[in-house]
């Protein structure tokens, strides 16, 4: 029974422990977003619009200038500045879109789920394939398998999704007529078919419209695709990556032993071991997927955050600018720090003994 | 013929010499065991002459180039499919895509190697010192580039030419910018691996400055894990610009950049896809020679992590 004594001052070490994990976990919470915050906000003092006149106009009287810099804070001290700035953030307040007319927020919040639904099917159909293949490449280690496995990620890593999406586009749409045009659903539904949620498929299924249905489907299958393929370039490599450790070790070689199937060993033994990494990685492509959603939805015209950012671009409205990237930023950062705790909790072996 | 062969199987043993008279010899010798490492692997030289050929055609191209890359004929060139006079065809000004492509490769090479000056030196600048210094200066410098680790970098680049305006040059700065904290990652690992070894102990003892032993001692053992990142990110940096290009961000018509090609072609793309097919094949050529030879020296120089 001696084993179970545990001595007070461990369990007080422990307790320590976790205190300072969170605390850890905090400080890198908050100087990651306050770094982000610092270089929106610099990059919204260095552009060479001058935000004064782009609300007064050129031809306003001097007191008018003088009263719109006051309101804007532009006389205050740089740091006093960004104080301020940090606080609007955090109340959701990005300023009001030249382009549309409505606060920043507002419009992120109408785009979003678009990026999400686009973002998830591409997780989804890049780790359902991806980990698969990783596995095989692993398995059937230096083969013909794995050279092909190796060539279709090299291929992912190394072609413009731009131009991948513009040829699908030519392929499957223009030429085999296969799947739908650009846009998330047709011009038909427009006035039968109401998004509750965003989330297009869900609405659909909700309302039980089963041909706005097909055509969301027939919309959003290109651009899945397209985003698919490249998460599954990296989840594949990082799974073979992850699998080939896995199999050297010696629980692998114990289950052989024992008498174990290849395929229970592969499948249940190795691959949950490697599960905790897969994880991160998951979690990394969604986030990079946020990323490339810029020029995907630019190439499929698909109405989301992506979009919403180039066309501000294109018409110098950078509050919309700037808003998008600090919530794409916020998402980005909440994700790599979530596969980082996910990683934490999820293998007994790393956490803090 | 059998005098060659014999100087030939000598000249090797003299590179493989386990003693070697020089510190000439020596280096010869790893160079030559890398070598050796980095042939062995077809893909990784076809990788490199990829990038050789790309060298190339930058060098030469005004020579290699049947037209001009900025002027064509509106009248009778405009819109041709490949074949014929023009290999790839013509664009809508009725300009030669292939002679613009191989001009848009100086174009290409110039930002990958500006951002590589660029990003490369200021990650190991920062990665070593933190690496060397440690306690605080180690954690603010490294929380600096965890924190821009954690960015999304084509977004920030975005926000970034967005604020300085479009062009080449906004878009190598903004590359650079959101590139070089894996770089300093790296240095820094190094760093603190070699950082309690004897030689460097030997070094202090001489009295050497801190500044001397990081740049003289700390820094040079760092390059050949930082030349492979730095390659491997080549593409990444190729696609970048060519996306900056793409959303009319980079560099600016008329100058044959290859991701801006792609726009312009995308008006077209129903009936003459060639005028955007072909740039894209070309980055993906590019891109693809540069992961290659990436790769490869990986594996030649680290052969450790060769199956990761």
């Amino acid at each position: 029974m001696v084993a179970f004594d545990v001595p007070r001052s461990t369990v007080r070490l422990r307790a320590t422990g976790l205190a300072t994990t969170i605390g850890k976990f905090l400080v890198i919470v908050i100087t990651t977003y306050l770094g982000l915050l610092a270089v929106t906000f610099f990059i919204g003092r260095v552009i060479p619009i001058d935000p004064v006149l782009a609300i007064v106009g050129d031809r306003a009287p001097a007191s008018t200038i003088a009263r719109a810099r006051q309101e804007l804070g532009l006389n205050e001290p740089l740091c006093w500045q960004f104080v301020i700035y940090v606080s609007k953030v955090l109340h959701g307040d990005f300023g009001t879109s030249v382009l549309t007319g409505n606060p920043v927020l507002t419009d992120i919040r109408r785009v979003f789920p678009a990026t999400m639904e686009l973002a998830t099917l591409g997780t989804l159909i890049g780790s359902m394939i991806g980990v698969p293949l990783g596995v095989l490449a692993a398995v059937k280690r230096g083969t013909f398998i794995d050279q092909t496995v190796r060539v279709i990620g090299l291929f992912g890593y190394s072609v413009p999704i731009f131009w991948l999406g513009l040829m699908a586009l030519l392929v499957f749409y223009a030429r085999l007529g296969w799947t739908a045009g650009p846009g998330r659903i047709d011009v038909v539904y427009e006035y039968t078919f109401t998004p509750i949620t965003g989330f297009y498929i869900i609405d659909a299924i909700i309302q039980r419209q089963w041909d706005a249905l097909r055509d969301i489907l027939s919309h959003i299958i290109l651009p899945a695709c397209l985003l698919g393929y490249f998460s599954l370039a990296y989840i594949s490599r990082m799974t073979r990556s992850f699998m080939l450790n896995e199999l050297e070790q010696e629980y692998v070689v114990a289950a052989r032993a024992k008498g174990l199937s290849e395929s229970r060993i592969i499948w249940r033994h190795a691959l949950r071991n490697a599960a905790v990494p897969l994880v991160t990685v998951i979690a990394l492509s969604y986030a990079g997927m946020l990323e490339g959603s810029v020029l995907t939805e630019t190439v499929f015209s698909w109405p989301g955050l992506g979009q919403y950012i180039t066309n501000s671009l294109q018409n110098a409205d950078m509050n919309a600018v700037l808003g998008g990237t600090v919530v794409i930023g916020s998402v980005f950062i909440a994700l790599n720090l979530i596969s980082d705790l996910l990683y934490r909790t999820l293998d007994p072996r790393t956490r803090a003994r | 013929m059998s005098e060659i062969a014999e100087t030939n199987q000598s000249f090797r043993n003299w590179l493989l010499s386990e003693r070697p008279q020089s510190r000439m010899q020596a280096r010869l010798g790893r160079f030559y065991m890398v070598w050796r490492r980095f042939t062995a692997n077809r893909l990784a030289v076809l990788g490199l002459l990829i990038i050789l050929a790309l060298l190339f055609v930058a060098a030469f191209a005004n020579l290699l180039a049947p037209y001009s890359p900025f002027n064509g004929d509106l009248a009778t060139t405009r819109l041709l499919p490949p074949g014929g006079a023009h290999l790839l065809g013509t664009d809508d000004q009725g300009r030669d895509i292939l002679s613009r492509l191989i001009y848009g490769s100086r174009l290409t090479l110039y930002v990958v190697l500006l951002v590589a000056i660029i990003a490369a030196p200021i990650g190991l600048l920062v990665g070593t010192v933190a690496g060397y210094a440690g306690g605080w200066t180690d954690a603010i410098l490294m929380r600096i580039t965890d924190i821009f680790l954690a960015f999304p970098k084509l977004i920030l680049a975005l926000a970034f030419v967005a604020a300085l305006g479009p062009g080449i040059e906004n878009a190598v700065i903004a590359i650079a910018i959101t590139s070089w904290p894996p770089y300093a990652r790296i240095a820094r690992a190094e760093t603190l691996t070699v950082r309690n070894s004897d030689y460097i102990a030997a070094v202090q003892l001489m009295g050497a400055s801190p500044a001397r032993i990081v740049i003289r001692h700390i820094m040079p053992l760092c390059l050949s894990s930082l030349i492979v990142r730095v390659t491997l990110d080549m593409a990444g940096i190729i696609l970048t610009a060519a996306g900056l290009g793409f959303l009319g961000l980079g560099a600016q018509p008329p100058l044959p950049e290859w991701g801006a090609m792609i726009a312009s072609g995308r008006r077209f793309i129903l009936d003459q896809w060639w005028v955007a097919a072909m740039p894209g094949l070309a980055i993906l050529i590019v891109s693809l020679g540069f992961n290659l030879l990436g790769d490869g020296l990986r594996d030649a120089l680290d052969p450790r992590g060769s199956n990761q």
